[in-house]
Protein backbone atom coordinates (compact mmCIF):
# COMPACT_ATOMS: atom_id res chain seq x y z
CA UNK A 1 0.00 0.00 0.00
CA UNK A 2 1.69 3.18 -1.05
CA UNK A 3 1.85 5.95 2.66
CA UNK A 4 -1.32 8.21 3.00
CA UNK A 5 -2.11 10.94 5.43
CA UNK A 6 -5.05 10.20 7.08
CA UNK A 7 -7.79 12.66 8.63
CA UNK A 8 -11.00 12.40 10.20
CA UNK A 9 -13.32 15.69 9.11
CA UNK A 10 -15.93 16.03 11.99
CA UNK A 11 -18.74 17.27 9.33
CA UNK A 12 -19.76 16.83 5.84
CA UNK A 13 -18.85 20.97 4.96
CA UNK A 14 -15.06 20.08 6.45
CA UNK A 15 -14.93 16.70 4.24
CA UNK A 16 -16.12 18.68 1.55
CA UNK A 17 -13.24 21.35 2.15
CA UNK A 18 -10.63 18.49 2.14
CA UNK A 19 -11.46 16.58 -0.77
CA UNK A 20 -9.30 17.09 -3.70
CA UNK A 21 -8.38 14.30 -6.72
CA UNK A 22 -5.63 12.82 -4.99
CA UNK A 23 -7.83 12.91 -1.73
CA UNK A 24 -10.38 10.06 -1.13
CA UNK A 25 -13.67 9.38 1.39
CA UNK A 26 -13.38 6.22 3.19
CA UNK A 27 -16.32 4.79 5.23
CA UNK A 28 -16.54 0.66 5.17
CA UNK A 29 -12.87 0.42 3.28
CA UNK A 30 -14.32 -3.20 2.27
CA UNK A 31 -13.41 -2.12 -1.06
CA UNK A 32 -11.29 0.84 -1.03
CA UNK A 33 -8.78 -0.84 1.15
CA UNK A 34 -8.42 -3.44 -1.05
CA UNK A 35 -7.77 -1.89 -4.03
CA UNK A 36 -5.27 0.06 -2.36
CA UNK A 37 -3.54 -3.13 -1.31
CA UNK A 38 -3.19 -4.05 -5.01
CA UNK A 39 -1.95 -0.39 -5.62
CA UNK A 40 -4.83 0.17 -7.69
CA UNK A 41 -6.16 3.16 -5.88
CA UNK A 42 -3.53 5.25 -4.68
CA UNK A 43 -4.54 7.84 -2.63
CA UNK A 44 -2.38 10.28 -1.10
CA UNK A 45 -4.67 11.29 1.68
CA UNK A 46 -7.86 9.34 3.05
CA UNK A 47 -10.82 11.26 5.04
CA UNK A 48 -12.58 9.61 6.98
CA UNK A 49 -16.33 9.88 7.07
CA UNK A 50 -17.84 7.87 9.84
CA UNK A 51 -18.20 10.39 11.65
CA UNK A 52 -18.73 13.31 9.20
CA UNK A 53 -21.96 11.75 7.49
CA UNK A 54 -25.02 11.40 8.64
CA UNK A 55 -26.25 7.28 9.19
CA UNK A 56 -30.14 7.25 9.96
CA UNK A 57 -32.82 5.72 8.21
CA UNK A 58 -36.05 8.16 8.14
CA UNK A 59 -39.30 7.71 7.02
CA UNK A 60 -41.70 10.34 6.04
CA UNK A 61 -45.20 10.14 3.70
CA UNK A 62 -43.21 10.34 0.50
CA UNK A 63 -41.26 7.65 1.48
CA UNK A 64 -37.81 6.69 3.00
CA UNK A 65 -34.17 8.46 3.37
CA UNK A 66 -31.03 6.36 3.85
CA UNK A 67 -27.80 8.23 4.94
CA UNK A 68 -24.94 7.96 3.07
CA UNK A 69 -23.29 6.28 6.75
CA UNK A 70 -26.03 3.32 7.16
CA UNK A 71 -24.19 0.43 6.83
CA UNK A 72 -25.42 -2.78 5.11
CA UNK A 73 -27.28 -4.61 7.50
CA UNK A 74 -28.56 -1.88 9.20
CA UNK A 75 -30.70 -1.50 6.07
CA UNK A 76 -31.62 -5.23 5.79
CA UNK A 77 -33.12 -5.19 9.59
CA UNK A 78 -34.79 -1.95 9.75
CA UNK A 79 -38.40 -1.93 10.57
CA UNK A 80 -39.58 0.60 7.73
CA UNK A 81 -37.41 -0.89 4.88
CA UNK A 82 -38.73 -4.50 5.75
CA UNK A 83 -42.46 -3.76 5.62
CA UNK A 84 -42.20 -0.66 3.08
CA UNK A 85 -39.13 -2.13 0.70
CA UNK A 86 -38.49 -5.41 1.62
CA UNK A 87 -37.21 -5.79 -2.03
CA UNK A 88 -34.07 -3.69 -1.10
CA UNK A 89 -33.88 -5.56 2.12
CA UNK A 90 -33.82 -9.08 0.43
CA UNK A 91 -31.44 -7.44 -2.04
CA UNK A 92 -28.82 -6.45 0.32
CA UNK A 93 -28.82 -9.82 2.22
CA UNK A 94 -28.14 -11.43 -1.27
CA UNK A 95 -24.94 -9.09 -1.31
CA UNK A 96 -21.16 -9.92 0.64
CA UNK A 97 -20.82 -11.41 3.45
CA UNK A 98 -22.81 -10.61 7.10
CA UNK A 99 -18.94 -9.23 8.19
CA UNK A 100 -19.02 -6.89 5.40
CA UNK A 101 -22.61 -6.16 5.13
CA UNK A 102 -21.82 -4.88 8.79
CA UNK A 103 -19.20 -2.59 7.45
CA UNK A 104 -20.18 -1.38 4.24
CA UNK A 105 -22.11 2.06 4.05
CA UNK A 106 -24.67 3.50 1.89
CA UNK A 107 -22.62 5.18 -0.35
CA UNK A 108 -19.83 3.22 -0.65
CA UNK A 109 -22.14 0.63 -1.54
CA UNK A 110 -22.91 2.74 -4.81
CA UNK A 111 -19.35 3.51 -5.23
CA UNK A 112 -17.82 0.19 -5.53
CA UNK A 113 -15.89 -0.54 -8.36
CA UNK A 114 -16.16 -3.60 -10.86
CA UNK A 115 -15.12 -7.33 -10.06
CA UNK A 116 -13.62 -8.00 -13.20
CA UNK A 117 -10.91 -10.01 -13.21
CA UNK A 118 -8.62 -8.00 -15.68
CA UNK A 119 -9.33 -4.97 -13.25
CA UNK A 120 -8.12 -6.38 -10.28
CA UNK A 121 -4.99 -8.21 -12.48
CA UNK A 122 -2.57 -4.82 -12.61
CA UNK A 123 -0.14 -6.94 -15.02
CA UNK A 124 -2.77 -7.33 -17.91
CA UNK A 125 -3.97 -4.35 -19.70
CA UNK A 126 -7.20 -2.53 -18.62
CA UNK A 127 -8.89 0.35 -20.11
CA UNK A 128 -10.96 1.08 -16.55
CA UNK A 129 -7.63 1.14 -14.61
CA UNK A 130 -5.57 2.89 -17.44
CA UNK A 131 -7.25 4.27 -19.79
CA UNK A 132 -5.67 3.66 -23.64
CA UNK A 133 -4.26 0.24 -22.50
CA UNK A 134 -7.07 -1.80 -23.84
CA UNK A 135 -9.68 -4.50 -22.68
CA UNK A 136 -8.36 -7.26 -22.06
CA UNK A 137 -11.79 -9.13 -21.06
CA UNK A 138 -13.07 -8.29 -24.64
CA UNK A 139 -11.25 -11.68 -26.13
CA UNK A 140 -10.14 -12.65 -22.91
CA UNK A 141 -12.06 -14.98 -20.74
CA UNK A 142 -14.87 -13.08 -20.45
CA UNK A 143 -17.99 -15.54 -18.71
CA UNK A 144 -18.59 -12.89 -15.91
CA UNK A 145 -18.57 -9.95 -18.81
CA UNK A 146 -21.72 -7.89 -19.88
CA UNK A 147 -23.94 -9.08 -22.40
CA UNK A 148 -25.56 -5.61 -22.83
CA UNK A 149 -24.57 -1.72 -23.26
CA UNK A 150 -20.78 -2.72 -23.15
CA UNK A 151 -18.88 -0.67 -25.29
CA UNK A 152 -15.64 -1.95 -27.37
CA UNK A 153 -13.31 -0.42 -24.56
CA UNK A 154 -15.14 -2.04 -21.52
CA UNK A 155 -17.39 -5.23 -21.10
CA UNK A 156 -17.08 -5.19 -17.06
CA UNK A 157 -20.24 -5.35 -15.02
CA UNK A 158 -21.43 -3.50 -12.29
CA UNK A 159 -20.89 -5.63 -8.58
CA UNK A 160 -23.78 -4.36 -6.35
CA UNK A 161 -27.04 -6.11 -5.29
CA UNK A 162 -28.49 -3.45 -3.30
CA UNK A 163 -28.58 -1.03 -6.32
CA UNK A 164 -29.81 -3.02 -8.17
CA UNK A 165 -32.69 -3.33 -6.05
CA UNK A 166 -32.36 0.71 -5.93
CA UNK A 167 -32.73 0.83 -9.81
CA UNK A 168 -35.89 -0.94 -9.27
CA UNK A 169 -37.16 1.23 -6.80
CA UNK A 170 -36.45 4.24 -8.84
CA UNK A 171 -34.26 5.95 -6.11
CA UNK A 172 -32.96 9.50 -6.11
CA UNK A 173 -29.22 9.89 -4.94
CA UNK A 174 -28.56 13.23 -2.92
CA UNK A 175 -25.46 14.53 -3.40
CA UNK A 176 -23.87 17.52 -2.22
CA UNK A 177 -21.26 19.33 -3.78
CA UNK A 178 -18.38 21.91 -3.00
CA UNK A 179 -20.32 24.40 -3.22
CA UNK A 180 -22.57 23.05 -0.31
CA UNK A 181 -25.21 22.76 -3.20
CA UNK A 182 -27.76 19.80 -3.11
CA UNK A 183 -28.53 17.83 -5.93
CA UNK A 184 -30.68 15.07 -6.36
CA UNK A 185 -29.58 12.48 -9.50
CA UNK A 186 -32.24 10.04 -10.20
CA UNK A 187 -30.77 6.43 -9.74
CA UNK A 188 -30.98 5.47 -13.54
CA UNK A 189 -28.28 8.36 -14.58
CA UNK A 190 -26.28 7.99 -11.23
CA UNK A 191 -24.42 5.11 -12.75
CA UNK A 192 -22.78 5.01 -16.65
CA UNK A 193 -22.23 2.94 -19.64
CA UNK A 194 -18.43 2.68 -20.05
CA UNK A 195 -18.76 4.22 -23.88
CA UNK A 196 -15.57 5.94 -24.67
CA UNK A 197 -14.85 6.34 -20.59
CA UNK A 198 -14.70 3.12 -19.36
CA UNK A 199 -12.66 5.07 -16.09
CA UNK A 200 -15.59 6.43 -14.98
CA UNK A 201 -18.39 4.66 -12.87
CA UNK A 202 -20.80 6.97 -12.20
CA UNK A 203 -21.45 10.61 -12.86
CA UNK A 204 -20.92 11.89 -8.99
CA UNK A 205 -19.49 15.23 -9.92
CA UNK A 206 -15.87 15.76 -8.71
CA UNK A 207 -15.44 15.91 -5.50
CA UNK A 208 -18.76 15.93 -4.11
CA UNK A 209 -19.87 13.79 -1.71
CA UNK A 210 -23.01 11.43 -1.51
CA UNK A 211 -25.20 12.39 1.49
CA UNK A 212 -28.45 9.76 1.33
CA UNK A 213 -30.42 7.66 -0.86
CA UNK A 214 -34.32 8.28 -0.84
CA UNK A 215 -36.87 5.78 -2.60
CA UNK A 216 -40.21 7.31 -3.37
CA UNK A 217 -42.99 5.07 -1.61
CA UNK A 218 -44.74 2.67 -4.08
CA UNK A 219 -47.33 -0.34 -4.25
CA UNK A 220 -44.27 -3.21 -3.82
CA UNK A 221 -44.92 -4.47 -0.75
CA UNK A 222 -46.52 -7.60 -1.60
CA UNK A 223 -45.45 -9.31 -5.32
CA UNK A 224 -41.57 -8.77 -5.44
CA UNK A 225 -38.57 -10.97 -5.90
CA UNK A 226 -34.67 -10.96 -5.66
CA UNK A 227 -33.16 -13.85 -7.90
CA UNK A 228 -29.40 -13.95 -7.75
CA UNK A 229 -27.64 -16.78 -10.00
CA UNK A 230 -24.07 -17.41 -8.95
CA UNK A 231 -20.80 -19.70 -8.89
CA UNK A 232 -21.77 -21.04 -5.15
CA UNK A 233 -25.19 -20.41 -3.29
CA UNK A 234 -24.11 -17.28 -0.74
CA UNK A 235 -21.15 -15.21 -0.79
CA UNK A 236 -20.53 -14.54 -4.48
CA UNK A 237 -21.10 -11.97 -7.03
CA UNK A 238 -23.41 -12.16 -9.15
CA UNK A 239 -23.81 -13.72 -12.99
CA UNK A 240 -27.19 -12.62 -13.12
CA UNK A 241 -29.52 -10.80 -10.72
CA UNK A 242 -33.08 -10.14 -11.12
CA UNK A 243 -35.10 -7.57 -9.00
CA UNK A 244 -38.70 -7.56 -9.75
CA UNK A 245 -41.57 -6.05 -8.23
CA UNK A 246 -45.26 -6.25 -9.98
CA UNK A 247 -48.20 -4.46 -8.02
CA UNK A 248 -51.68 -6.16 -9.22
CA UNK A 249 -55.31 -4.45 -10.26
CA UNK A 250 -58.02 -6.90 -10.43
CA UNK A 251 -56.59 -9.27 -11.88
CA UNK A 252 -53.88 -7.73 -14.31
CA UNK A 253 -50.25 -5.61 -13.78
CA UNK A 254 -50.77 -2.39 -13.21
CA UNK A 255 -46.84 -1.84 -12.63
CA UNK A 256 -44.04 -3.68 -13.44
CA UNK A 257 -40.00 -3.09 -12.43
CA UNK A 258 -37.40 -5.42 -13.98
CA UNK A 259 -33.58 -4.57 -13.01
CA UNK A 260 -30.43 -6.77 -13.31
CA UNK A 261 -27.47 -7.09 -12.23
CA UNK A 262 -24.23 -8.95 -13.66
CA UNK A 263 -25.36 -8.17 -16.97
CA UNK A 264 -24.40 -4.31 -17.46
CA UNK A 265 -21.74 -1.66 -16.49
CA UNK A 266 -24.66 -0.24 -14.71
CA UNK A 267 -27.95 -1.37 -12.70
CA UNK A 268 -29.83 -2.31 -16.05
CA UNK A 269 -33.23 -1.60 -16.31
CA UNK A 270 -36.05 -3.82 -19.00
CA UNK A 271 -37.84 -1.28 -19.58
CA UNK A 272 -39.53 -2.99 -23.06
CA UNK A 273 -40.26 -5.35 -21.22
CA UNK A 274 -41.68 -3.96 -17.99
CA UNK A 275 -43.92 -2.01 -20.53
CA UNK A 276 -45.18 -5.59 -22.08
CA UNK A 277 -46.21 -6.69 -18.53
CA UNK A 278 -48.42 -3.88 -17.91
CA UNK A 279 -52.13 -4.49 -18.33
CA UNK A 280 -50.88 -8.27 -18.69
CA UNK A 281 -52.39 -10.78 -16.54
CA UNK A 282 -49.65 -12.67 -14.35
CA UNK A 283 -49.51 -16.04 -16.33
CA UNK A 284 -46.33 -17.97 -17.28
CA UNK A 285 -46.79 -17.20 -20.80
CA UNK A 286 -46.72 -13.39 -20.01
CA UNK A 287 -44.01 -13.90 -18.00
CA UNK A 288 -41.90 -15.94 -20.14
CA UNK A 289 -42.42 -13.33 -23.41
CA UNK A 290 -41.49 -10.57 -20.99
CA UNK A 291 -38.20 -13.03 -19.95
CA UNK A 292 -37.77 -13.08 -23.94
CA UNK A 293 -38.27 -9.35 -24.71
CA UNK A 294 -35.36 -8.69 -22.15
CA UNK A 295 -33.12 -11.41 -23.88
CA UNK A 296 -33.73 -9.83 -26.99
CA UNK A 297 -31.89 -6.98 -26.23
CA UNK A 298 -28.70 -8.29 -25.21
CA UNK A 299 -25.45 -9.51 -27.24
CA UNK A 300 -23.22 -11.70 -25.68
CA UNK A 301 -19.75 -12.11 -25.77
CA UNK A 302 -17.76 -15.21 -26.73
CA UNK A 303 -17.80 -17.08 -23.21
CA UNK A 304 -20.80 -15.84 -21.67
CA UNK A 305 -23.41 -16.97 -24.53
CA UNK A 306 -25.08 -19.17 -21.21
CA UNK A 307 -25.62 -15.86 -19.38
CA UNK A 308 -28.78 -15.23 -21.97
CA UNK A 309 -30.47 -18.68 -20.80
CA UNK A 310 -29.84 -18.07 -17.54
CA UNK A 311 -31.61 -14.47 -17.85
CA UNK A 312 -34.76 -15.88 -19.45
CA UNK A 313 -34.89 -18.40 -16.52
CA UNK A 314 -34.13 -16.33 -13.92
CA UNK A 315 -36.20 -13.26 -14.91
CA UNK A 316 -39.31 -15.69 -15.16
CA UNK A 317 -38.62 -17.40 -12.23
CA UNK A 318 -38.25 -14.03 -9.93
CA UNK A 319 -42.01 -12.64 -11.60
CA UNK A 320 -43.05 -16.39 -10.54
CA UNK A 321 -41.63 -15.70 -6.57
CA UNK A 322 -43.26 -12.49 -6.93
CA UNK A 323 -46.48 -14.10 -6.64
CA UNK A 324 -45.71 -16.08 -4.09
CA UNK A 325 -43.47 -13.84 -2.02
CA UNK B 1 26.70 1.42 -34.83
CA UNK B 2 29.02 1.81 -32.12
CA UNK B 3 28.47 4.03 -29.42
CA UNK B 4 31.25 6.08 -27.73
CA UNK B 5 31.46 6.41 -24.01
CA UNK B 6 32.95 9.87 -23.84
CA UNK B 7 32.11 13.33 -22.79
CA UNK B 8 32.10 16.23 -24.98
CA UNK B 9 33.07 19.67 -23.51
CA UNK B 10 29.17 21.01 -23.93
CA UNK B 11 27.74 18.08 -22.15
CA UNK B 12 30.33 18.90 -19.40
CA UNK B 13 29.75 22.51 -18.91
CA UNK B 14 25.83 21.78 -19.23
CA UNK B 15 25.80 19.75 -16.24
CA UNK B 16 27.92 20.97 -14.27
CA UNK B 17 26.27 24.77 -14.77
CA UNK B 18 22.99 23.01 -13.83
CA UNK B 19 24.06 21.76 -10.90
CA UNK B 20 25.93 24.74 -9.70
CA UNK B 21 22.45 26.80 -10.11
CA UNK B 22 20.94 24.23 -8.43
CA UNK B 23 23.42 24.57 -5.49
CA UNK B 24 22.95 28.25 -5.12
CA UNK B 25 19.30 28.31 -4.44
CA UNK B 26 19.68 25.60 -1.80
CA UNK B 27 16.51 26.20 -0.26
CA UNK B 28 14.50 25.76 -3.12
CA UNK B 29 16.45 22.79 -4.62
CA UNK B 30 15.71 21.13 -1.46
CA UNK B 31 12.27 21.57 -1.73
CA UNK B 32 12.45 20.20 -4.94
CA UNK B 33 14.16 17.29 -3.98
CA UNK B 34 12.10 16.43 -0.79
CA UNK B 35 8.87 16.97 -3.71
CA UNK B 36 10.59 14.34 -6.32
CA UNK B 37 11.72 11.77 -3.03
CA UNK B 38 7.68 12.51 -1.56
CA UNK B 39 6.17 11.66 -4.98
CA UNK B 40 8.08 8.42 -5.81
CA UNK B 41 8.83 7.19 -2.04
CA UNK B 42 6.11 8.66 -0.25
CA UNK B 43 7.37 8.92 3.48
CA UNK B 44 5.30 6.83 5.76
CA UNK B 45 2.76 8.57 7.79
CA UNK B 46 3.33 7.36 11.74
CA UNK B 47 -0.11 8.05 14.35
CA UNK B 48 -0.86 7.60 17.69
CA UNK B 49 -3.69 5.86 18.02
CA UNK B 50 -5.73 4.34 21.41
CA UNK B 51 -7.65 0.93 20.77
CA UNK B 52 -9.10 -1.09 23.34
CA UNK B 53 -9.03 -4.56 22.92
CA UNK B 54 -10.61 -7.23 25.07
CA UNK B 55 -11.32 -4.98 27.14
CA UNK B 56 -7.37 -3.55 27.61
CA UNK B 57 -6.47 -0.19 26.58
CA UNK B 58 -3.28 0.17 24.32
CA UNK B 59 -1.47 3.15 23.06
CA UNK B 60 0.73 2.20 20.13
CA UNK B 61 1.93 3.92 17.20
CA UNK B 62 1.52 2.71 13.88
CA UNK B 63 1.95 3.43 10.24
CA UNK B 64 -1.27 4.99 8.93
CA UNK B 65 -1.63 1.85 6.49
CA UNK B 66 -1.50 -0.97 9.31
CA UNK B 67 -4.83 -2.94 9.17
CA UNK B 68 -6.36 -4.14 12.72
CA UNK B 69 -5.28 -7.25 11.79
CA UNK B 70 -1.74 -6.30 11.40
CA UNK B 71 -1.90 -4.36 14.57
CA UNK B 72 -3.18 -7.32 16.19
CA UNK B 73 -0.48 -9.81 15.17
CA UNK B 74 2.50 -7.90 14.30
CA UNK B 75 2.76 -4.68 16.83
CA UNK B 76 0.65 -6.25 19.84
CA UNK B 77 0.99 -10.21 19.00
CA UNK B 78 -2.08 -10.84 19.89
CA UNK B 79 -1.81 -14.00 17.11
CA UNK B 80 -5.28 -15.71 17.86
CA UNK B 81 -6.61 -13.76 14.77
CA UNK B 82 -5.70 -15.41 11.59
CA UNK B 83 -4.55 -13.46 8.41
CA UNK B 84 -5.96 -15.95 5.49
CA UNK B 85 -6.49 -14.23 2.24
CA UNK B 86 -5.86 -10.33 3.37
CA UNK B 87 -8.63 -9.31 0.51
CA UNK B 88 -12.26 -9.99 2.55
CA UNK B 89 -12.54 -13.10 0.90
CA UNK B 90 -12.15 -15.30 3.33
CA UNK B 91 -12.84 -14.34 7.07
CA UNK B 92 -10.29 -15.72 8.95
CA UNK B 93 -9.32 -12.57 10.21
CA UNK B 94 -13.39 -11.98 11.89
CA UNK B 95 -13.47 -9.90 15.00
CA UNK B 96 -15.78 -8.05 16.68
CA UNK B 97 -15.67 -4.18 17.32
CA UNK B 98 -18.48 -3.03 18.84
CA UNK B 99 -20.09 -6.01 19.44
CA UNK B 100 -20.50 -6.41 15.72
CA UNK B 101 -18.55 -9.07 13.48
CA UNK B 102 -16.20 -6.92 10.84
CA UNK B 103 -13.46 -7.83 8.69
CA UNK B 104 -9.73 -6.69 10.54
CA UNK B 105 -7.99 -7.11 7.05
CA UNK B 106 -10.25 -4.35 5.48
CA UNK B 107 -10.15 -2.38 8.58
CA UNK B 108 -7.58 0.40 9.36
CA UNK B 109 -6.33 0.24 12.63
CA UNK B 110 -6.62 4.03 13.29
CA UNK B 111 -10.23 3.88 11.95
CA UNK B 112 -10.84 1.80 15.33
CA UNK B 113 -10.11 4.43 17.82
CA UNK B 114 -12.36 4.80 20.33
CA UNK B 115 -14.28 1.49 20.11
CA UNK B 116 -14.64 -1.74 21.75
CA UNK B 117 -12.52 -4.24 19.89
CA UNK B 118 -12.90 -8.92 20.87
CA UNK B 119 -10.08 -10.75 19.52
CA UNK B 120 -10.56 -14.89 20.04
CA UNK B 121 -8.43 -14.30 23.00
CA UNK B 122 -11.12 -12.26 24.71
CA UNK B 123 -13.76 -14.70 24.58
CA UNK B 124 -13.03 -17.10 27.22
CA UNK B 125 -13.01 -16.14 31.06
CA UNK B 126 -9.81 -17.06 32.23
CA UNK B 127 -9.37 -20.82 32.01
CA UNK B 128 -12.98 -21.28 31.39
CA UNK B 129 -13.78 -21.42 27.45
CA UNK B 130 -16.40 -19.78 26.01
CA UNK B 131 -19.37 -22.14 25.20
CA UNK B 132 -18.52 -22.20 21.74
CA UNK B 133 -15.64 -22.76 22.01
CA UNK B 134 -16.36 -25.53 24.14
CA UNK B 135 -18.75 -26.71 21.48
CA UNK B 136 -16.41 -26.38 18.43
CA UNK B 137 -14.26 -29.30 20.67
CA UNK B 138 -16.98 -31.46 21.21
CA UNK B 139 -18.56 -31.25 17.79
CA UNK B 140 -15.52 -31.30 15.76
CA UNK B 141 -16.02 -27.94 14.65
CA UNK B 142 -12.22 -27.74 13.02
CA UNK B 143 -9.77 -29.71 11.50
CA UNK B 144 -6.50 -27.70 10.88
CA UNK B 145 -7.57 -25.06 12.85
CA UNK B 146 -6.57 -21.74 10.74
CA UNK B 147 -9.78 -20.80 10.18
CA UNK B 148 -11.24 -21.96 13.79
CA UNK B 149 -10.70 -18.34 15.66
CA UNK B 150 -12.49 -16.32 12.61
CA UNK B 151 -15.52 -19.17 12.86
CA UNK B 152 -15.47 -18.64 16.38
CA UNK B 153 -15.74 -15.05 16.25
CA UNK B 154 -18.36 -15.52 13.46
CA UNK B 155 -20.40 -17.80 14.89
CA UNK B 156 -20.60 -16.37 18.19
CA UNK B 157 -22.10 -13.54 16.63
CA UNK B 158 -24.24 -15.23 14.23
CA UNK B 159 -26.06 -16.66 17.12
CA UNK B 160 -26.35 -12.99 19.60
CA UNK B 161 -28.05 -11.74 15.58
CA UNK B 162 -30.42 -14.95 16.03
CA UNK B 163 -29.11 -15.99 12.48
CA UNK B 164 -30.04 -19.61 14.09
CA UNK B 165 -33.31 -20.91 13.20
CA UNK B 166 -32.85 -23.44 10.57
CA UNK B 167 -29.29 -24.97 9.41
CA UNK B 168 -29.80 -23.11 6.07
CA UNK B 169 -29.85 -19.72 7.77
CA UNK B 170 -27.10 -21.04 9.90
CA UNK B 171 -25.13 -21.94 6.53
CA UNK B 172 -26.09 -18.61 4.64
CA UNK B 173 -25.00 -16.23 7.81
CA UNK B 174 -22.01 -17.74 8.05
CA UNK B 175 -21.17 -17.78 4.54
CA UNK B 176 -18.31 -15.40 4.99
CA UNK B 177 -16.15 -17.86 6.62
CA UNK B 178 -14.62 -20.33 4.53
CA UNK B 179 -13.01 -23.35 5.58
CA UNK B 180 -11.09 -25.57 3.29
CA UNK B 181 -10.44 -28.62 5.46
CA UNK B 182 -14.73 -29.10 5.21
CA UNK B 183 -15.78 -28.77 8.57
CA UNK B 184 -18.59 -27.62 7.76
CA UNK B 185 -21.13 -29.83 9.47
CA UNK B 186 -19.15 -29.59 12.67
CA UNK B 187 -19.57 -26.17 12.81
CA UNK B 188 -23.46 -25.50 11.95
CA UNK B 189 -23.93 -27.95 15.03
CA UNK B 190 -21.73 -26.30 17.36
CA UNK B 191 -23.70 -23.46 16.63
CA UNK B 192 -27.21 -25.07 17.08
CA UNK B 193 -25.32 -26.59 20.44
CA UNK B 194 -24.99 -22.91 21.53
CA UNK B 195 -28.17 -21.63 20.03
CA UNK B 196 -30.69 -23.74 21.86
Amino acid sequence: MRPFIFTKPATADQALIKKTNQAQFIAGGTNLLDLMKKHIALPEELLDVTNALPAAITANTKGIRIDAMVRNSAIASQAEVLSQFPLLAKAVLAGASPQIRNMASTAGNLLQRTRCPYFYDTTVPCNKRIPGTGCSAMDGDNRMSAIVGYSNQCVAVHPSDMCIALAALEANVLVTGRDKKQHSIPFKDFHRLPGTTPQLDNNLPANAVITAVEIPGNRFQKNFAYVKVRDRDSYAFALISVAAALHMEAGVISEARLASGGVAHKPWRWYKAEQFLKGKKPSAENFRQAASIAVGETKPLANNKFKTVMLQGAIETALQNCLTA
Amino acid sequence: MERKQSFSRRFFLKTTSFAGALALIPPKAKALYTELKQRLIPTKEIMPLTVTINKKAYEVKADSRTTLLDLLRENLHLTGTKKGCDHGQCGACTVHIDGQRVLSCLTLAVMTTGKNVTTIEGLADGDKLHPMQQAFIECDGFQCGYCTPGQIMSAVACVNEGHTRSVAEIKEFMSGNLCRCGAYNGIVESIQKVAI
